[in-house]
């Protein structure tokens, strides 16, 4: 029987059927929009006003560094990037796909949000995880 | 209100100290304080004492445990990098707030080598380098980089940041590093994160520094005035409400909305400052600050540095101590260590690096997360 990977993060969600997506709470007084769930909205301050929206699976790079320095046992370079989705939520995460120069990163660039494997990456009790990435997009 | 002055403030020379305690390098600096204005440890009526490695182990308790314990209230604070600075305004605020005359602030920090942040939650998997780096290096090259997306700043003009701060240090005997950094061997440096080599990062680094603050009326009484500053402005903030700033701390929000402030209580704007000392905890990040204290405007923070305004004998001297990048950064001492060296220009005892009349200073500190503690200083008389 296939065992179903883990969430990296709470927003990352998987169901039983069709592809993996990150849900978002959005503010319904003012409309901001946050990774993962809350119940207060910190632009506002609105109580109760958060629903779930499932967050656009495109966006545009906002900021990046490239990382040549991290903890023992983590693979560099890597791009590190902010991206900016579709409805404007913002969100980190690693870049791939392209190569980590400079160069060939653009301000703007469209991005696609795609799910794999978390880099092999599993907790003590030896679970599989699923990760979010992004890459470019045409 | 009383106004509250800085009647005695010191630094330890900062370095790598592991043979000694964070309470001992405490009370190293609190003693140097204590002395640079003759009084006791008998006067201080509350110690408002700032670290961060030890934030619950009762520092400010253990320093008296090593320099006179008289039974006076302690209030050990944490503040990201903003923890001397914070602790230093909760002793400024209890003085304009007429509870002590003669109050004691201390910072202080024992720092291992390595890279900060990035450790991530105890649940599930490391998540360093598979969402991302939060690691501070990348999280204020991202900040940077956000800088050069909306006005060109080039890894050029981040690393003449490094070559300025490392040249004032060579002047200041307490910093960490006396060494020149040239511009090739900056940007030639081992890159940790685009764009921030290994010298556009502030040095982890052991270190102390303490002030004793007193109201008017007991700085006159004592005869303290002479060689004392006066606090124009105290501000703090956190970070205000910015669409990514949940992904992507920002340093720049809570930084203008505190300068804004500061200005206002100071009653002065930006131009009235004659040096300034601030949050350079990475090359990228002073160039920030540049325009979010007001030193130029938006957009002109890479021509500031290209001209050599912000350079020792410039229009706006900024980071004479060296700054982080070269003078260290002992997290929980660097606000009061730059209330130390604006202090010591203001008093005309900054020696070789002395800014040439200087009359205001302003002093700077971010704790990520965000807080922005924002200090602005005057000789008194």
């Amino acid at each position: 029987m296939e065992v179903k990977p883990l969430p990296a993060v709470p927003y990352i969600k998987i169901p039983e059927e069709g592809e993996p997506y990150l849900e978002g709470y959005k503010c319904g007084s003012c409309g901001a929009t946050f990774l993962g769930e809350r119940a207060t909205c910190s632009k506002c301050g609105a109580r109760d006003q958060m629903s779930t929206t499932t967050l656009p699976t495109r966006g545009k790079l906002y900021s990046y560094s490239i990382v040549y320095r991290s903890f023992p046992g983590i693979d560099v370079p890597y791009i590190s990037a902010i991206v900016d989705l579709e409805d404007g939520t913002a969100i980190k995460g690693n870049l791939i796909n392209i190569d980590p120069d400079p160069a060939s990163i653009e301000f703007d660039m469209p991005v696609e949000v795609i799910f794999a494997d978390a880099l092999g990456r599993k907790d003590q009790e030896g679970n599989s995880y699923l990760s979010y990435f992004f890459q470019p997009a045409s | 209100m009383t106004d509250a002055y800085i009647v005695g403030v010191d630094m330890i020379k900062f370095g790598r100290f592991p043979d000694k305690t964070v309470p001992q390098l405490g009370a190293e600096a609190a003693l140097m304080a204590l002395d640079d204005c003759g009084l006791q440890i008998q006067d201080m009526e509350a110690l408002y004492c700032g670290n961060l490695g030890q934030a619950s182990a009762m520092v400010g308790q253990r320093v008296l445990q090593e320099i006179g314990q008289t039974g006076i209230p302690v209030v050990n604070v944490s503040n990201a990098c903003a923890t001397g600075a914070t602790a230093f305004r909760e002793a400024w605020a209890s003085v304009k707030a007429g509870l002590y005359d003669c109050v004691l602030a201390v910072g202080v920090e024992q720092m291992g080598k390595g890279l900060l942040g990035g450790a991530g939650g105890k649940t599930g998997i490391p998540k360093e380098g598979l969402l991302g780096s939060g690691t501070m290096p990348a999280v204020f090259a991202e900040a940077g980089m956000e800088h050069a997306r909306k006005h060109g700043t080039t890894f050029e003009q981040f690393a003449k940041v490094s070559v300025k701060n490392h040249h004032h240090s060579t002047l200041n005997p307490k910093a960490m590093y006396q060494i020149e950094t040239p511009l090739e061997e900056v940007m030639n440096a081992e890159m940790i994160s685009y764009p921030n080599t290994k010298l556009m990062c502030s040095v982890n680094v052991d270190g102390s520094a303490a002030a004793v603050i007193c109201s008017e009326s007991k700085a006159k009484e004592l005869g303290l005035m002479k060689r004392a500053i006066k606090v124009r402005a105290s501000v703090l903030t956190s970070d205000p409400w910015q669409e990514r700033d949940l992904v992507m701390p920002d340093v720049n929000s809570c930084t203008r909305k505190a300068a804004k402030a500061a200005y206002e209580m100071a009653g002065i704007g930006p131009e009235d400052v004659d040096l300034v000392e601030l949050h350079d905890c990475f090359a990228t990040a002073e160039i920030l600050h540049y325009e979010n204290l007001g030193l130029c405007g938006d957009g002109e923070a890479g021509k500031l540095i290209d001209d050599g305004d912000v350079a020792l004998g410039g229009r706006i001297p900024v980071n004479v101590s060296g700054g982080l990048l070269s003078k260290g950064h002992p997290l929980g001492a660097t606000g009061i260590a730059n209330i130390y060296e604006v202090s010591t220009h203001l008093r005309g005892e900054a020696g070789a690096r002395q800014v040439e009349g200087a009359k205001i200073g302003l002093t700077h500190v971010i704790g990520l997360g965000s807080a922005c503690g924002i200090h602005v200083l005057e000789k008194a008389s």
